[in-house]
């Protein structure tokens, strides 16, 4: 299929978005968005790749990642709420209680 | 009868349970005293009953053993819970029984209204109990036990002022230095059981079987060690030197504690066993050798200590340990009867030295008490002419000193007369025979000197007790009294039964009796035994004359310095000062210990644990922790708790290793 | 009746389960449960004791497979013999009496508490029954983490580092052991075992190299737990800042893993290498025997002294052990009984006077037996129990452990411990008179209340004992010996074919002697140096 790279170019450029949004931004929430489209972008590389392989354990694969990234953002979400409630503040500096 | 040796013990022990449980509740003192008494007296007609019945045996029967029931089996090893029965050990139980008996009436009277009434006569009772096993036991762990006990009991009673600093002090003193010898006694048992049993599979400790074996046992070597550290053992028990400052002490106890535990019978217990013994310490020259040493440097060491004190259960004391050094000089002279011998009367006179001591301490109480004043009731400088006011403890302590200053007709004269003609005469130590019999002879001197003084500065002579309460003075009530005539009648005749041959009037009843116990040791003794002996009734008489002689000097001597001329013992003092001072404090043989012993003990524990426990191995573990704790408090530094610095760090890691992969 | 022995073992923890659902404050309820599980746990043991047969096989075996995890294949395989029996009844016997010592003691957390003494009495009885090696393992294990808390949360002021020295001072013993375990059973693999069952490694003949270092690995770990000088510093630490009922199990049972470990795993799984290092473990016991006492002496916190005691007394259990003798090992072996006694009553006692004066130091005290005769008397006869007279528990123990020791090639090594015996009663007599005599003069210690009835009722048992088997130890060493008989034959015909090619004859002693002549002692160094013949290197 010649159209297989398109869909990895894409898939890369998504990732890479993300892996420098998670970097870079300080903002909880903008970072949990980043880390939901490296998710996604991951995906998309399974499909791609499962539909060229014709194997669909790539796909099953997804199915479990969308799983798990559901729980993540329920998780998440959680925590950052608790999070605001203590500190008035979803910046991911402010979260530092672990430090020596 | 003989099967019944168990009930001798055993009245004690139920006297001991009664009082022990219930004496609090029962409060009548009446009762507690009966039932102790009655306990005692009960074990003492047995004895008679049993003493009866050897005596109607021929002499080789009369070896009797009865297990009770098995106690230690494990191994090879084996004790029983078993009793022996055999002339020695009749000798002493009526001894035990007899005297304990009397001292337990007399603790009725003396005791009277004292706090902890119920508590001494269920110690009393255990004490008992102890020394009957100690003496019945057939084996040397039922010995031990007895050994033991006996020591409880002497630390029991001798704390039984527990509020007193002293008393508890002496208490514990007295256990410790006991257990020095127990540890000796420990590890004589051990090498004689490990020596018999390896080289000619007997495994025994049992004193029969040993008995029996005891041809097997080499001279010197081997017995010696085993024989030297049952000494030591001796040495613990019977206050000798090294380890005689207990008893002295020890006086802090009630007084009839003094007279039955560290008078009459327990510090007998290393002669006893040694007696026991002796066809096993014949065998080891050397031993018998020290033993006869030991026994004549403590009879004169403690005699000359004993001028010098002025409390009166002090003076008995040492004077105590001065005779059982003449008992242990019997021993090591070979002459085993004659030290058994000295044990029983000595068991008479002295105990009725100390209670006659008591009888007096009560009255002096009781007079300084009325007059509201705290005079030392025991300090013979406050007595004087009690002969007035107390004749019948006057008359009893007056014939048992003189018993024991050994004047003929009375029974120490006897005893102690065979020790020295023995000593001298023995056929063991060769040269250095005359050395033993000149130290007794001293020594014997001396005791007389000390107890006339004794007797001098509390009877005779003009009252120094505060004039204001001399009338209070008065003689004790019967039931002290009665034990006091009793035991100064035994003092008289005591001796007769072992008369020496020499004088020939009664045959030596003492010596046949005890003959089938010692036989062997003295056939062992005769194999090395250099010939002859002094066997010489000229010599023997004009020794048996000397020691009289002797006696008397030091009794005239007592006599100008104490009644004709009372200023000459302070003249003495001045013209000594020094020598004064050091026998007065007892040749600072305490100090000494306390600077060798205690004193290193205590700052060797301080700085094993100060120095190695807490510094050296709590100190490399604890380094261990805290090498741990450096690394880490480096390596914490990279855990900067910003999320960032992790995902960056993070995602530095995945490039470097997909580098990695892609470059390679 | 075949699964008594988990129904022992497991009862305190139905217990815990039954205290689950008592809620937290009803206190009182929450002791009464537990005192009531620990009471049925020593019922339920006692047809245990009176069932046992005497002799050296093992009894009330369970064996069923357990876990099977590739080569690993671990059995619940327990049973006793009379060795273990007594160590199974020391535990449930103390017990009861260590809840009941907590009545009044802990106020706070009172669930929490009970719910660990229930699961630490689980491990314990575990430990001391279990014949798989990896069973055992666990259990050793559990026993650990009650405790930790026990002196972690209820302990004195500096309870958090005794507690982490505790933890850290046996888990670095029992790590490696683990590992010593885990070598262990690949050589019983190569040998043809499928699993951890102890008994068929008797049987393996490991080259004397080998068995060095695993026997190290079981030594260390077992004299940690002993504790041996110089591993012995965090006992008094631990002991210390313990609750009492802590302190009691601590003395009177943990204490005994690791003597019953070299008893039951070290020496005869490696009985040459236990041989070779008789002479250093009893160099070891001795200085522990009379350093420990000489620290005791000079200690200023009575319940340190007892600490240091227990650092004595089992060094005599370990002489006794390694005279590997019948009379030295049933010595050790009682001495254990007793000393988890003897020592668990001390425990008790200084509880009771902290209780009621909030302090442990010697100089507070003075004069008690006049306010407290019952504690004085109580606390004089378990005195004399600790000491080791004659007629009480003590003394059986020491005696036979010394005779055992002289007659081994140990003579020297004896001699020296005797002097224990001195010291022993300097340092006991010495706080009992600092404690019980003299003038009544603190005003605090005026008005001491003396025992009541439950601390009577907690004391009266142990003394019972205390003089039973002091008088009467028949029964104890009876159903003790054919096992610890074979357990001489195994050490023994080891050693006798390790020594068969270097030594021409031996001349056979009687069954409690060595193989040594004992009137020419070889050197020491002598028996092991020669290679095992059934595995020529």
């Amino acid at each position: 299929m010649e159209n297989l790279n398109g869909y990895l170019i894409i898939s890369a450029i998504l990732f890479s978005i993300g892996t420098v949004g998670v970097l870079v931004r300080k903002n909880a929430i903008v970072i949990f968005m980043c880390i939901e489209m490296m998710l996604n972008a991951v995906n998309l590389t399974f499909v791609a790749l499962s539909r060229h392989l014709g194997n669909l354990d790539g796909q099953v694969f997804v199915f479990f990642i969308m799983t798990v990234a559901a729980a993540e953002a329920a998780v998440g979400l959680a925590l950052m709420i608790a999070f605001y409630n203590n500190k008035e503040s979803i910046d991911v500096d402010d979260m530092n209680l672990m430090k020596w | 009868m003989l099967d019944n040796v168990w009930l001798i013990p055993l009245f004690p022990l139920i006297g001991f349970l009664i009082n022990g449980f219930f004496g609090k509740k029962i409060k009548n003192e009446a009762v507690i005293g009966g039932i102790g008494t009655l306990a005692i007296f009960a074990s003492f007609l047995v004895s008679c009953g049993i003493l009866l019945q050897m005596i109607g045996l021929p002499p080789e029967q009369r070896v009797f053993e009865k297990v009770l029931f098995p106690w230690i089996h494990s191994g090879a090893f084996k004790a029983d819970m078993a009793f022996l029965v055999d002339p020695l050990s009749c000798v002493m139980i009526m001894v035990v029984t007899g005297v304990g008996s009397l001292i337990h009436l007399y603790s009725i009277g003396y005791m009277h209204g004292e706090e902890g009434f119920y508590r001494f006569f269920a110690y009393l009772n255990l004490f008992c109990m102890s020394m009957l096993l100690l003496v019945l036991g057939n084996n040397m762990l039922v010995m031990f036990i007895g050994w033991e006990g006996v020591g409880l009991c002497s630390y029991l009673l001798i704390g039984y002022y527990f509020h007193k600093k002293s008393a508890g002090d002496a208490a514990k003193k007295a256990f410790v230095m006991n257990r020095v010898g127990d540890f000796g006694f420990l590890i004589g048992l051990f090498t004689l059981y490990w020596w018999l049993g390896s080289n000619h599979n007997i495994w025994t400790i049992n004193f029969t079987e040993i008995k029996a074996a005891s041809n097997l046992l080499p001279y010197g070597g081997v017995v010696t060690v085993a024989t030297l550290c049952f000494f030591v053992g001796a040495t613990g028990k019977s206050a000798q030197i090294p380890l005689f400052t207990w008893l002295p002490d020890a006086m802090e106890g009630p007084t009839p504690v003094s007279a039955l535990i560290h008078a009459a019978t327990m510090v007998t217990a290393g002669v006893y066993m040694i007696a026991r013994m002796s066809f096993v310490f014949i065998k080891a020259p050397e031993t018998m050798m020290i033993v006869a040493c030991v026994g004549a440097a403590t009879a004169i060491f403690a005699a000359t200590i004993g001028t010098a004190q002025n409390d009166i259960k002090r003076v008995l004391a040492y004077s105590t340990v001065s005779q059982l050094g003449f008992m242990f000089l019997a021993m090591g002279v070979g002459a085993f009867t004659a030290g058994i011998f000295h044990l029983m009367t000595h068991a008479f006179f002295k105990a009725c030295l100390f209670l006659g001591s008591g009888s007096v301490i009560h009255a002096m109480h009781y007079a300084l008490h009325k007059g509201h004043l705290h005079d030392d009731a025991q300090d013979m400088r406050n007595m004087g002419g009690l002969k007035k006011a107390m004749p019948i403890t006057f008359l009893t302590f007056f014939v048992s000193t003189i018993a024991i200053a050994g004047i003929p007709g009375f029974s120490g004269f006897f005893s102690k007369d065979e020790i020295l003609w023995q000593a001298f005469a023995n056929p063991f130590h060769g040269g250095l025979n005359i050395i033993l019999w000149g130290i007794g002879a001293v020594a014997a001197c001396f005791t007389a000197f000390y107890m006339f003084r004794l007797v001098f500065m509390t009877f005779f002579g003009e009252c120094r007790i505060n004039a204001k309460v001399k009338d209070h003075l008065h003689e004790s009530p019967l039931v002290i009294t009665i034990p006091l005539m009793v035991l100064g009648f035994l003092a008289v005749v005591g001796g007769y039964i072992g008369m020496p041959k020499l004088l020939g009037m009664l045959p030596n009843y003492f010596e046949h009796w005890l003959e089938p116990v010692f036989a062997l040791a003295n056939e062992y003794g005769a194999k090395y035994a250099h010939s002859g002996g002094h066997h010489n009734p000229a010599l023997e008489w004009g020794l048996m004359g000397l020691s009289v002689v002797i006696a008397l000097v030091g009794i005239s001597i007592a006599f100008t310095m104490y009644v004709k001329n009372t200023e000459l013992p302070g003249k003495f003092t001045a013209t000594f000062p020094a020598l004064h001072r050091a026998v007065y404090n007892k040749w600072y043989v305490d100090e000494l210990y306390d600077y060798l012993f205690v004193n290193p003990c205590k700052a060797f524990g301080q700085f094993l644990w100060k120095g190695f426990d807490v510094i050296v191995i709590d100190g490399a573990v604890n380094g261990v922790a805290g090498v741990v704790m450096a690394f880490s408090g480096v390596f914490r530094y990279i855990q900067s708790g910003l999320i960032h610095n992790y995902a960056w760090s993070m995602a530095f890691g995945v490039v470097v290793m997909l580098g990695y992969y892609v470059f390679k | 009746m075949s699964n008594l022995l988990s129904l022992t073992t497991f009862l305190p923890v139905l217990g815990v389960l039954l205290l689950l659902f008592i809620p937290k404050d009803s206190k009182g309820t929450l002791r009464n449960v537990t005192f009531a599980t620990t009471v049925v746990t020593f019922l339920v043991s006692l047809p245990i004791m009176f069932g046992f047969q005497t002799n050296a096989e093992f009894q009330f075996v369970e064996n069923v497979p357990w876990i099977a995890a590739g080569p690993f294949k671990m059995r619940y395989f327990i049973g006793i013999d009379g060795i273990s029996l007594w160590l199974v009844m020391l535990t449930t016997f103390i017990m009861p009496i260590a809840v009941l010592s907590t009545y009044t003691a802990v106020e706070e957390k009172v669930k929490e508490y009970m719910i660990l003494l229930l699961l630490l009495e689980t491990g314990m009885l575990g430990a001391f029954i279990s014949l798989d090696m990896f069973l055992f393992y666990i259990f050793w294990e559990v026993m650990l983490i009650p405790m930790y808390f026990m002196i972690g949360i209820w302990g004195g002021k500096n309870r958090i580092y005794a507690a982490v020295k505790f933890f850290i001072y046996t888990m670095v013993g029992s790590l490696l052991m683990l590992v010593a375990l885990m070598y262990l059973y690949f050589k019983g693999l190569e040998a043809g075992f499928t699993n951890f069952g102890l008994l068929q490694f008797f049987n393996l003949n490991l080259p004397l190299s080998t068995q060095t270092w695993l026997f190290l690995a079981f030594a260390l770990a077992f004299a940690i737990k002993v504790p041996m000088f110089p591993l012995h510093t965090w006992l008094p630490d631990a002991h210390t800042e313990a609750p009492t009922a802590g302190s009691v199990i601590l003395a009177a049972i943990l204490l005994k893993m690791g003597t019953y470990g070299y008893v039951r795993f070290a020496i005869p799984l490696f009985p040459e290498a236990a041989h070779k290092f008789a002479p250093l473990i009893a160099t070891l016991a001795v200085i522990g025997i009379i350093y420990a006492a000489l620290v005791a002496m000079v200690q200023e916190d009575v319940k340190k002294l007892v600490a240091y005691s227990s650092v004595a007394h089992l060094g005599f259990v370990m002489l006794g052990v390694f005279a590997f003798n019948v009379e030295g090992i049933t010595g050790g072996m009682l001495q254990m009984i007793n000393h988890g006694i003897s020592t668990g009553a001390l425990f008790l006692i200084v509880g009771f006077i902290y209780e009621r004066r909030h302090t442990r130091l010697i100089t507070d005290f003075g004069g008690l037996s006049k306010q407290m005769p019952v504690f004085a008397t109580i606390f004089m006869i378990v005195t004399f129990s600790s000491i080791g007279l004659p007629g009480t528990n003590g003394f059986v123990g020491e005696f036979l452990v010394l005779i055992g020791a002289f007659e081994s090639q140990l003579r020297w090594w004896t001699v020296i411990a005797s002097s224990g015996v001195i010291l022993s009663a300097v340092y006991m007599l010495w706080v009992f008179q600092r404690v019980m005599f003299g003038e009544l003069d603190n005003p605090k210690n005026q008005k001491l209340a003396d025992l009541n009835a439950r601390e009577i009722s907690i004391m009266v048992p142990l003394i019972i004992m205390i003089f039973v088997m002091g008088i009467y130890p028949k029964p104890f060493i009876d159903t003790m010996e054919p096992a610890i008989k074979k357990l001489v034959s195994q050490v023994r015909t080891t050693r006798m074919s390790a020594r068969s090619d270097s030594l021409p004859a031996i001349p056979a002693g009687h069954p409690g002697m060595p193989a040594a002549p004992a009137s020419a002692p070889l050197p020491e160094g002598h028996a092991p140096s020669a290679v095992n013949p059934h595995h020529p290197q």
